[in-house]
């Protein structure tokens, strides 16, 4: 077979040809399918970064402050999000893929063209950086679904393009979304962060939110797609902890039609998002309450109507509750919001500059990134940070559209529930 | 001809050098065992060790052996097997039997061991940090709808949210024992217990006694087939109603009170001539098919206001499908009775034959309910031997909401296992009505140890909780992931979804 630098990644020492190269992934490198077979355990260092204003950031904000927090991770898995930063494609769908082989993109591609209009399908432009090989074929679409096929599937558009997640993630042997939402991008691998940020040549995009992640895998050899984010839709989610909760949340996604293949926390997590958000149209306030509940002494002592929202939403989200140490931060076209366990077993500051509002594993990133900031805090259990991109849609609070003021008064009410760390 | 050929299981040895010649034995003994000619005689042949008179004797001069009579070996035709012939031959009728099944059957929580946090995420000390057992009983909605209202927060769209659901502070209640099997100090001990833990006792099948209105609020009321004690006041008073199916330890088989037990007392209660015996018929004769049950279940809420109403089955093999027809028939929850799970009386041969281990109910009727998407629309509760806080939370990892313990609450009353509740003779005053062996329950002292049993086990539970990492129980809740199995087959690793111990 001719090589084409497009279809295949330049052969390293460890892969002399094409055919060696299906056997090590075959034999040697675990594919998610594998990596699925038991939980997967590991610390991680996280960051999120909105600009209120709506004003671009450079990708390099985000791996500066991901740069700081090196120790949080061993190498095994960094990655990046970014939102606002396809405004030429806003209202295509981007596929982020990964590919194994070319038979993983064939067959991928085979979907897409077959139930949808692909606009644009290019390979994701890399540079190549010290520390990062083995990677897979990297590839992105803008797509959106053939408006045919999507009337006949009697689905909503975002149901279709979750189903054909779930699809290629469930049975396209190699092939592996990294993300599919629209005007955002998911950029993930096993390598530091810095160094896959550099990969990816992040300096080049910019955006209003970005979301980042250092992995530190315990128990799992390194995989592009295991690293974080994680994503559905235009949901991304970088994850520091452990779901101990893990092996009823997936079961009880799995009632959903959720497929959960990764093995992992954060996979679960995004779907958790998913399915209160966007299907049961939650509002983001009381979703966070759902996944990291009050306790029931504190249900019993509030008024009436709080507590009968509250026992009900315990009482069904049970089995949806994420238990166990947990930091966590969403990002979403039009915000993001980070969220700690019901009891803050793991590290997550915040910090306010104007109208960047900023969350990380550690101060550190906060102080890199921002030179003078307002206020510091670290944010209380269970209590959610939320940051909303001035004029944009508030897409997940479903039909129920909070207006500007009380989605304010939601931010500063967090804020002011926070113990307020003095800033020199 | 001798009378019998079954020699005596147990052998009474008094040492009368000890013995203050009381006759406290004599007194204490329900069965007869002794006679009294200057010192304590017995009779060796109607002992069946349960301890009464060694509990009671001020001398502890008294000791219960088995009878070691040597029958020569034959694994085949057990020694037990070998007394049924001869006991069966001079009878010539169906061998009866109280408690639960007690044949040598694999059991798989015994097979089951629990998870534990290491480094990757931290174990959680429940004597400092909060652990929350709190467990809602009932039927829930998929999801819950909201609107904002006006005050910058959101409440309950109407109708939505969580209702008819029952509160329990445990994941834990007493499983049905009807008023006539037992006492009515019995029922008292178990009501008073349910109030103080925040949990529920069950009437059985049996009636409510006037004497426990009082606790109202934390009582099932069963409807079985007998229909004993059922009418609208009967029904509104519960917390919950239960239509009693079956029951693990006879399933398919109905039950029979003898008139003997039948007293003034049980017999208002049950609504049925005193010194009447009591039958169960075998299945309910308004329930032929699962649409029929749908027109009780209905009924019943209906005659109610929509109390919950739950469905007690017994674990049979197609268990998973009735469950799902049950759930879908509108039940707020499923009851799965396995089949190591007690009973007052129950042909033996039913007790230790027919059935399904509750492991293997509560796995494939959650992993049903979950695939057919209803999971929500109703609790589990599963019952038939739950030994121990480990069965209790290795049930709940398995899928069920809410254990139930008959025989271990019958232990904390002094029950000892002697397997002799069909006499009506029980020696401790649990299994009869005879007013000289009933009053020996005082329900204060009963329900004391009862809400001992239950703290205790969930104070274990919450030990558990805290080593796997987590601190509410919703979290280990069908969590299998958290179970792992040792020596059990492949198979059966699959049928209840637990990995074999090292994946």
């Amino acid at each position: 077979m001719e090589f084409n630098p497009l279809l295949e990644r330049m052969p390293t020492s460890k892969m002399p040809s094409f055919t060696d190269r299906e056997g090590l992934f075959n034999e040697e490198r675990p594919r998610y399918a594998e990596e699925a077979a038991s939980k997967i355990h590991g610390g991680c260092g996280l960051m999120g970064i909105c600009d209120e204003s709506g004003t671009p950031m450079s990708g390099v904000e985000a791996i500066k402050a991901m740069a700081v927090q090196r120790d949080r991770g061993n190498g095994l898995g960094g990655g990046y999000a970014g939102y606002g930063i396809y405004p030429e494609f806003p209202d295509h769908y981007c596929f982020h893929m990964m590919y194994h082989d070319i038979k993983a993109k064939e067959d991928a591609e085979a979907i897409f063209d077959q139930y949808f209009v692909v606009d644009l399908a290019e390979p994701m432009p890399t540079r190549p950086v010290k520390g990062i090989s083995d990677a897979p074929l990297l590839w992105r679409y803008f797509l959106n679904p053939d408006s045919y096929k999507l009337e006949s599937s009697e689905m909503s558009t975002e149901d279709f393009i979750v189903h054909t997640v779930m699809l290629i993630n469930s049975s396209v042997d190699g092939a592996f979304v990294a993300s599919s939402g629209k005007n955002m991008g998911a950029f993930k691998g096993v390598g530091f962060p810095e160094e896959i940020g550099h990969y990816y040549r992040l300096d080049e995009y910019e955006g209003n939110t970005w979301v980042g992640h250092n992995r530190f895998p315990t128990n799992t050899p390194g995989w592009w797609g295991g690293a974080h984010p994680f994503t559905l839709l235009d949901w991304s989610i970088v994850h520091n902890g452990e779901i101990s909760s893990y092996g009823i949340n997936s079961r009880y996604l799995e009632a959903f039609g959720y497929k959960c293949t990764l093995g992992t926390d954060t996979e679960v997590a995004a779907y958790l998002f998913d399915l209160l958000l966007r299907r049961h149209k939650l509002p983001l306030e009381l979703a966070c309450k759902a996944l990291a509940s009050p306790l029931w002494t504190e249900i019993d002592r509030m008024p009436e109507s709080e507590q009968a929202v509250m026992r009900s939403l315990r009482a069904v989200y049970g089995p949806g509750m994420l238990n166990g140490p947990f930091a966590i931060v969403l990002g979403f076209n039009g915000g993001m919001v980070a969220l700690n366990d019901r009891i803050k077993l793991r590290p997550l500051v915040a910090a306010r500059q104007g109208t960047r509002l900023m969350v990380a594993s550690e101060e550190s990133a906060m102080r890199e990134v921002l030179d003078a900031p307002d206020k510091v805090w670290a944010p209380r259990a269970g209590e959610p940070v939320i940051a909303r991109v001035k004029g944009q849609d508030w897409p997940i609070h479903g039909d129920l559209h909070l207006s500007a003021s009380e989605v304010s008064c939601a931010v500063t009410g967090v804020e002011s529930s926070c113990e307020t760390v003095e800033v020199n | 001809m001798p009378i019998s050929l079954i020699q005596p299981e147990f052998k009474v040895e008094i040492d009368y050098d000890k013995c203050h010649k009381c006759g406290r034995c004599v007194q204490q003994c329900g069965w007869g065992v002794y006679s009294f000619n200057e010192r304590p005689i017995p009779d060796d042949s109607k002992c069946r060790a349960c301890h009464r008179c060694v509990t009671y004797c001020p001398a502890h001069c008294i000791v219960i052996k088995k009878n070691d009579l040597a029958l020569r070996d034959n694994a085949n035709w057990t020694s037990a097997l070998r007394k049924s012939v001869w006991r069966q031959a001079e009878t010539g009728g169906v061998m009866l039997a109280g408690m639960g099944n007690d044949k040598p059957y694999q059991s798989v929580f015994d097979h089951l061991v629990l998870d534990a946090c290491q480094v990757t995420n931290p174990s959680i000390d429940p004597l400092r940090e909060p652990m929350e057992l709190r467990t809602y009983l009932g039927r829930k909605p998929d999801n819950v709808e909201v609107e904002p209202d006006g005050a910058g927060g959101y409440k309950l769209k109407e109708g939505a949210g969580v209702t008819n659901n029952i509160k329990l502070e445990t994941p834990m209640i007493f499983s049905p024992m009807s008023y006539g099997s037992v006492s009515l100090n019995v029922h008292k001990s178990l009501a008073m217990a349910a109030e103080r833990c925040g949990i529920l006792m069950n009437t059985g099948e049996g009636g409510l006694h006037a004497d426990l209105y009082p606790y109202q609020d934390n009582v099932i009321v069963q409807v079985a087939s007998g229909r004993f004690g059922v009418n609208p006041e009967y029904l509104n008073r519960g917390a919950a109603m239960e239509i009693k199916v079956g029951q693990g330890a006879k399933p398919g088989i109905g039950g029979h009170l003898p008139g003997e037990k039948i007293n003034k007392e049980v017999s208002e209660t049950r609504m049925i001539p005193q010194g009447s015996d009591a039958i169960s018929p075998a299945p309910h004769h308004d329930i032929y098919s699962i649409e029929d049950l749908r027109q009780l279940i209905y009924s019943l809420k209906e005659a109610t206001g929509y109390k919950p109403v739950g469905v007690k089955i017994a674990a049979v093999h197609n268990v998973a499908a009735i469950a799902s027809g049950i759930v879908r028939a509108g039940a707020d929850y499923v009851y799965l009775d396995g089949f190591k799970g007690g009973t007052g009386a129950a042909p033996q041969i039913i007790r230790d034959h027919v059935g399904l281990p509750i492991e293997i109910a509560i796995a494939v009727v959650d992993q049903r309910l979950r695939d057919e998407g209803i999971r929500n629309q109703a609790s589990i509760i599963a019952a038939g031997s739950i030994r121990s806080s480990a069965d209790f939370a290795k049930a709940i990892a398995l899928g069920a909401d809410v254990v139930a313990i008959g025989s271990a609450a019958l232990m904390a009353l002094g029950c000892h296992m002697c397997q002799g509740c069909h006499t009506g003779s029980c020696s401790w005053g649990l299994t009869t009505q005879k007013p000289e062996l009933t009053r020996r329950v005082d329900p204060e002292w009963g329900a004391e140890r009862l809400s001992n049993l239950v703290h205790a086990w969930s104070h274990e539970l919450q030990e558990i909780l805290g080593a796997l990492g987590v601190n509410s129980v919703e979290s280990l809740r069908g969590s299998r992931e958290r179970l792992r199995a040792i020596g059990l087959d492949e198979q059966t690793c699959k049928i209840i979804g637990v990995k074999p111990a090292g994946m």
